[in-house]
């Protein structure tokens, strides 16, 4: 009698889970990852520059360029697929996108702007020595940082 | 029966005349008032205070990020929102302005309001406001800030009102709660290192990490035992990480602190954006000493 009801309970469970699972599981909606890729890419660059910028690696003037044109082009592709509706943090699983990103997509156009005009700025002296890249970083992780605090829920 | 009455009546009375004791609002001692007075206050080093002790994270106008100019975080115009599970906090203006701030304000008013959490007329303050961490601030560098707060503009938007239940609307019961929670004493043990002890300075008197990263009790105290070890966001969604972050070198915190960079270069967001502003404006010697204290907390935190 326990064990049928068990049984019949983990069926039910199982059940209910399964599309929570397969979605953390390989099937992410497609725009999260992609976004969250376009995220990793610039971060990875990003960190070039601020680790020259926080001396934990050597300046090099051609590394830091291609890093900084690497970031200019990946803010200035356009997104916007990515950021379909209904993929925010309250209707999916895996993301900390927020609704406000739906919700004030002026403000979210102009975060977005920000960055890329900081890229750019950075993009225009990374190259030139080691002080003007560390001139240039703050503006950068301002931008990031700016649009983090307002459209990303912290963990 | 009448006897009875009477009885119910002065049980009644004593325990109302045991609550207003218990209750009252605590007074400077005279020996923290005789150092304030007697500092040479500096508003130079006020400012370091002041951004160590991010008063504007929670008091300057909502709505600010990285990208806002710093003039912004001086005007101290209040408004910012806290919902808690005790009810909605709004913080006050505390700019100049002598009407709707605290422009008006003597040295020694604003120290007990700091240091006791008790108003000029001799209200107790909600603990959103940590006056328990503010408590382990010198009295010199309370005069220093004082100093510095004379420099900056008054804003005339007046303070809006909490919104709290009862019984947590009754003021005078803060005092109760000030009886359970309040406690000077550092909870990490002094050590001969001075940079340590400068980061613990700091982070338990001036920058009130623990306000968000310590678990608090059914009443709203922290839990001294669980200090800095994480804690479910105690004003919206999601959870505050434990500290030090699993893997983290002091010099990653530091440079986490100047810069919003995490070692993998993601950036800042949420609230800790706005600390990681204001620390980014102190001396690069204290982010480090507070890395240092934070570092020397615990190897590898569970979060």
């Amino acid at each position: 009698m326990f064990h049928r009801a068990f049984l019949i309970a983990s069926i039910a469970v199982g059940a209910l889970s399964t599309p929570a699972l397969a979605q953390t599981a390989g099937q992410m909606d497609p725009n999260i990852t992609a976004r969250q890729s376009l995220m990793r890419l610039q971060a990875y660059n990003i960190g070039v520059l601020g680790g020259m910028a926080q001396g934990r690696m050597a300046y090099d003037a051609e590394a830091a360029e291609s890093a900084a044109q690497n970031l200019l082009h990946l803010t200035q592709i356009n997104s916007r697929r990515m950021w379909a509706e209904g993929t925010d943090n309250s209707a999916m699983e895996g993301t900390r996108a927020l609704p406000a990103i739906w919700a004030t997509p002026d403000e979210f156009a102009a975060a977005g702007a920000a960055l890329a005009s900081a890229a750019s700025a950075m993009a225009a002296v990374a190259g030139t020595d080691l002080a003007s890249l560390q001139g240039a970083i703050r503006g950068l992780g301002g931008a990031c940082g700016a649009c983090h605090q307002a459209f990303r829920q912290p963990e | 029966m009448r006897r009875l009455a009477g009885l119910a009546i002065a049980v009644a009375i004593l325990g109302l005349a045991g609550f207003f004791l218990l209750t009252r609002p605590a007074s400077l001692p005279p020996e923290t008032l005789a150092r304030l007075q007697a500092h040479p206050a500096d508003p130079v080093a006020g400012q370091s205070v002041f951004w160590a002790a991010g008063c504007s994270s929670c008091h300057a106008r909502p709505g600010l990020d990285a990208m806002s100019p710093m003039s912004e975080r001086l005007r101290l115009t209040g408004g910012d929102e806290f919902a808690t599970p005790f009810g909605t906090f709004r913080a006050p203006n505390i700019s100049m302005d002598p009407e709707q701030g605290i422009g008006g304000w003597t040295l020694a008013q604003f120290a007990r309001a700091v240091m006791l959490g008790v108003g000029p007329d001799g209200a107790h303050y909600y603990p959103a406001f940590p006056f328990t961490t503010y408590s382990r601030a010198t009295p010199e560098d309370i005069a220093d800030l004082w100093a510095f707060w004379q420099s900056l503009p008054a804003d005339p938007t007046p303070s809006l009102a909490h919104e709290v239940g009862f019984p947590f609307s009754i003021r005078r019961g803060l005092g109760l709660w000030k009886l359970l929670n309040f406690n000077q004493d550092y909870v990490v043990p002094a050590s001969d290192a001075p940079v340590l002890m400068r980061g613990r300075y700091l982070v338990e008197a001036l920058g009130h990490c623990t306000e968000c990263h310590t678990p608090r009790g059914i009443l709203g105290g922290l839990a001294l035992s669980n200090w800095l070890a994480g804690a479910p966001n105690p004003v919206g969604q999601g959870r505050i990480p434990a500290l030090p972050p699993q893997g983290w070198s002091a010099e990653d915190i530091a440079a986490y602190l100047q810069s919003g960079f995490t070692p993998s270069f993601d950036v800042v967001g949420g609230s800790m954006a706005d600390v990681v502003t204001n620390l980014s404006q102190i001396a690069a010697e204290d982010r480090a000493a507070i890395a240092s204290y934070l570092v020397a907390l615990r190897s590898s935190p569970n979060r």
